[in-house]
């Protein structure tokens, strides 16, 4: 009991600065800063998932956390600054479409949206311990994420916003599925890399084709009269 | 080995077209041939043996999926032959550009691999995987023609449709697990069966995120920004595939959710969610059609469209009704694919894609002045052309079933679709030409044996069902309405 209570600690403190690492992924300016913070991110999923793993005695979770931490803290990153080029990450994000207490303000309305959103499934999951911990956190990080996207210009802090999303639907799912079958695993750990891949490309062509890369700033697509 | 052959000839295909640039045309044309041929046969096989399971049951064939499989492998075959010719005219008329030429062939194929794979799938995650891969793989192919246009386009529908993929994920795997804890393997047969014993919280949420997500690829309304944009920007062969099949890859998703969210007792009113979703999109692309300038657009707007009359079909909740629903997803695709590949050459001989300002297409072309006032025709519910059956179908099945408000203002919202349809393309080719325009190009002789091909159906089924399609169509409606 003792140790499932020990767990349960653990995992809340990783969800607590999953969600503090998606909060940053909002605000930050710096493309390299952004960058990190994925990777933070994606570092307490994988701990999360160990967690999960141990106390749950699941083999399932033990390859969660291993595909995580190699995908998404190793492959990803070095598929990105090779797809992007390496010079994107040095910029800075300077005109801003919100400001940074405006942006938190709105991230911590929409921290609450998806808690009180994710109640009524923790509550119908019964057998789940850590469903109250996960679920909420992950649902906090796709909001995080969809709104980064939303609000963010440059491309980088974009896609860094989708990729904080895919984190969160896994954040939230290792709580209640603990028994993807091994080639799912397998194929959602190369889908991710090979997302990456291609929109870090994209974003290389729009560098080379349009001299920067504020994707946000794109509007020549649009009904003509 | 039946259903793995139809995953792994693309794929091969793929590989081959990356090796060779002069045979890849010809290599990804024969692929997609034994693919078609490949999925008649395994169609055949479900009409009259049922569900086919292969590879120790990691893929499954019911006669839904079949159906889907068979309008992937028929577009496929159609676009891998118009995109012989049509790539090349566009290559020699590009001037600002040069087009990704040598990554189209292996990343046609690869997109042509994941939409076989939604159907052919058991397991749940692995078909969101398919899906999302579909996005992935056709990104390079919108922004094919390298302008800063293009590669908007192509930036909107990847960030859009990822965007909601991750939404969709999430409600997946919510869904999963609810299917694994009530014993049951988490696969569409699998869903149907548990669907009774699931709380209706999870599999409430489970949908709603899976609406949401899925709805953004389909092109519901408010997620549909991304589609006209990159309709008017990606190839035409690719437009084809994007609205005919990819648009209602997604939309099939939510459509295998249909059964179990009505096989559900603690959901009250689960056709209301299908019939809203659906009379929002059609409704407002409808509008839409009636203010747009460019003939691809409009044709991407006609997409808005139809996604929201399969869903509202859906959500009417007859057999009839779900008759109709198969019937329209079958007539689009098909047709959807037609118009893009007429809008193609339309491009080609007019130098433009603007409605403004054109006229006169069938003097200047009488060709494409003609394929395109017929597609117009088909596409916004004419008789004798398919679509007007599963229109009839499901507005007669909705008035039937006594659900007068959605069927009305559907039957409205169809009514305003099909005038400003035929307006906006009857103002481009009746009429004088106007003048100076730019003079009529030579068409590419692939691209008109493809329109051919795509057209006989698009008639055909309008007024006569081979016996065997009858039975898929029947059996998919079934599917629908919660058979196992």
């Amino acid at each position: 009991m003792q140790t499932l209570e020990l767990a349960r600690v653990l995992d809340g403190s990783f969800a607590a600065l999953s969600v503090l690492a998606g909060l940053g992924v909002i605000v930050a300016r710096q493309m390299r800063g952004t960058l990190y913070l994925f990777i933070a991110h994606a570092l307490m999923l994988s701990a999360s998932a160990t967690v999960l793993a141990v106390s749950l005695h699941s083999a399932h979770l033990v390859w969660v956390a291993l595909i995580t931490l190699v995908t998404k803290v190793v492959a990803v990153p070095m598929v990105l600054v090779w797809a992007t080029g390496a010079k994107v990450y040095g910029r800075r994000e300077v005109e801003h479409v919100l400001s940074i207490p405006l942006s938190l303000l709105i991230a911590a309305g929409l921290a609450f949206v998806a808690w009180s959103v994710s109640q009524p499934l923790v509550q119908a999951i019964f057998a789940q311990p850590f469903a109250a911990i996960n679920v909420p956190a992950g649902l906090i990080a796709i909001f995080f994420g969809a709104f980064t996207v939303a609000v963010r210009r440059e491309g980088v802090a974009q896609l860094m916003g989708l990729l904080i999303m895919e984190s969160g639907a896994f954040f939230a799912s290792i709580a209640i599925v603990h028994d993807l079958t091994i080639i799912a695993e397998i194929a959602a750990a190369v889908d991710v890399p090979i997302a990456a891949l291609v929109i870090g490309l994209l974003i290389r062509s729009i560098g080379s084709v349009t001299g920067n890369t504020r994707v946000g700033q794109m509007v020549r697509l649009r009904e003509r009269r | 080995m039946l259903l793995a052959a139809m995953l792994i000839l693309p794929a091969t295909a793929a590989l081959l077209a990356l090796v060779s640039r002069r045979s890849a045309p010809w290599v990804t044309l024969v692929a997609s041939l034994v693919v078609l041929w490949l999925a008649v046969v395994a169609t055949l096989t479900v009409i009259t043996h049922g569900p086919l399971v292969a590879v120790h049951g990691g893929l499954t064939l019911d006669a839904l999926g079949a159906l889907y499989l068979l309008l992937v492998a028929f577009v496929g075959v159609t676009s891998s032959l118009y995109s012989i010719g049509y790539l090349e005219v566009r290559h020699r008329f590009a001037t600002r550009t040069v087009p990704r030429y040598r990554q189209y062939h292996p990343l046609f194929n690869l997109f042509l691999a994941s939409m076989l794979a939604v159907p052919l799938l058991t397991n749940l995650a692995e078909i969101w995987i398919a899906i999302e891969l579909t996005t992935i793989l056709s990104a390079f192919l919108v922004a094919y023609e390298d302008r800063a246009e293009a590669l908007e386009a192509a930036w909107k529908y990847v960030v859009l449709t990822t965007m909601g993929a991750m939404i969709a994920l999430l409600g997946i795997l919510v869904i999963y697990a609810g299917v694994h804890h009530a014993g049951q393997v988490p696969s569409w047969a699998g869903l149907v069966a548990a669907a009774p014993l699931l709380p209706p919280a999870v599999l409430l949420t489970g949908f709603v995120l899976a609406l949401i997500g899925f709805g953004a690829k389909a092109g519901l309304v408010p997620m549909h920004t991304w589609l006209p944009d990159a309709h008017s920007q990606a190839p035409a062969p690719i437009c084809a595939l994007l609205s005919g099949v990819e648009t209602s890859a997604a939309l099939y998703m939510i459509l295998r959710l249909y059964p179990a969210l009505t096989h559900n007792s603690g959901i009250p009113g689960a056709n209301a969610w299908y019939l809203v979703a659906g009379l929002v999109s059609a409704g407002t692309a409808a509008f839409l059609i009636l203010q747009v300038t460019d003939f691809k657009r409009l044709f991407a707007y006609s997409t808005v469209e139809h996604m929201g009359i399969i869903l509202t079909a859906a959500g009417l909740g007859t057999a009839a009704a779900h008759l109709g629903t198969v019937y329209q997803l079958f007539a689009h695709a098909l047709t959807k694919s037609f118009c893009f590949y007429v809008a193609g050459l339309a491009a080609v001989t007019l130098n433009t894609q603007r409605i403004k300002g054109n006229s006169g297409l069938l003097i200047d072309s009488p060709l494409v002045g003609w394929a395109l006032l017929l597609g117009a025709l088909a596409i916004a519910g004419a008789p004798p052309f398919a679509i007007f059956i599963g229109e009839f179908q499901v507005l007669r099945a909705g008035f039937a079933a006594g659900q007068y408000l959605a069927t009305g203002l559907l039957t409205i919202f169809i009514v305003i679709a099909f005038i400003a349809i035929v307006v906006q393309i009857g103002g481009l080719v009746f009429r004088e030409p106007t003048s100076g325009q730019t003079p009529a190009r030579t068409l590419p002789v692939s691209s008109v044996l493809a329109l051919g091909f795509a057209f006989l159906p698009v008639l055909v089924f309008g007024f006569y069902l081979p016996p065997p399609l009858r039975q898929l169509i029947h059996q998919a409606a079934a599917l629908l309405g919660g058979a196992v």
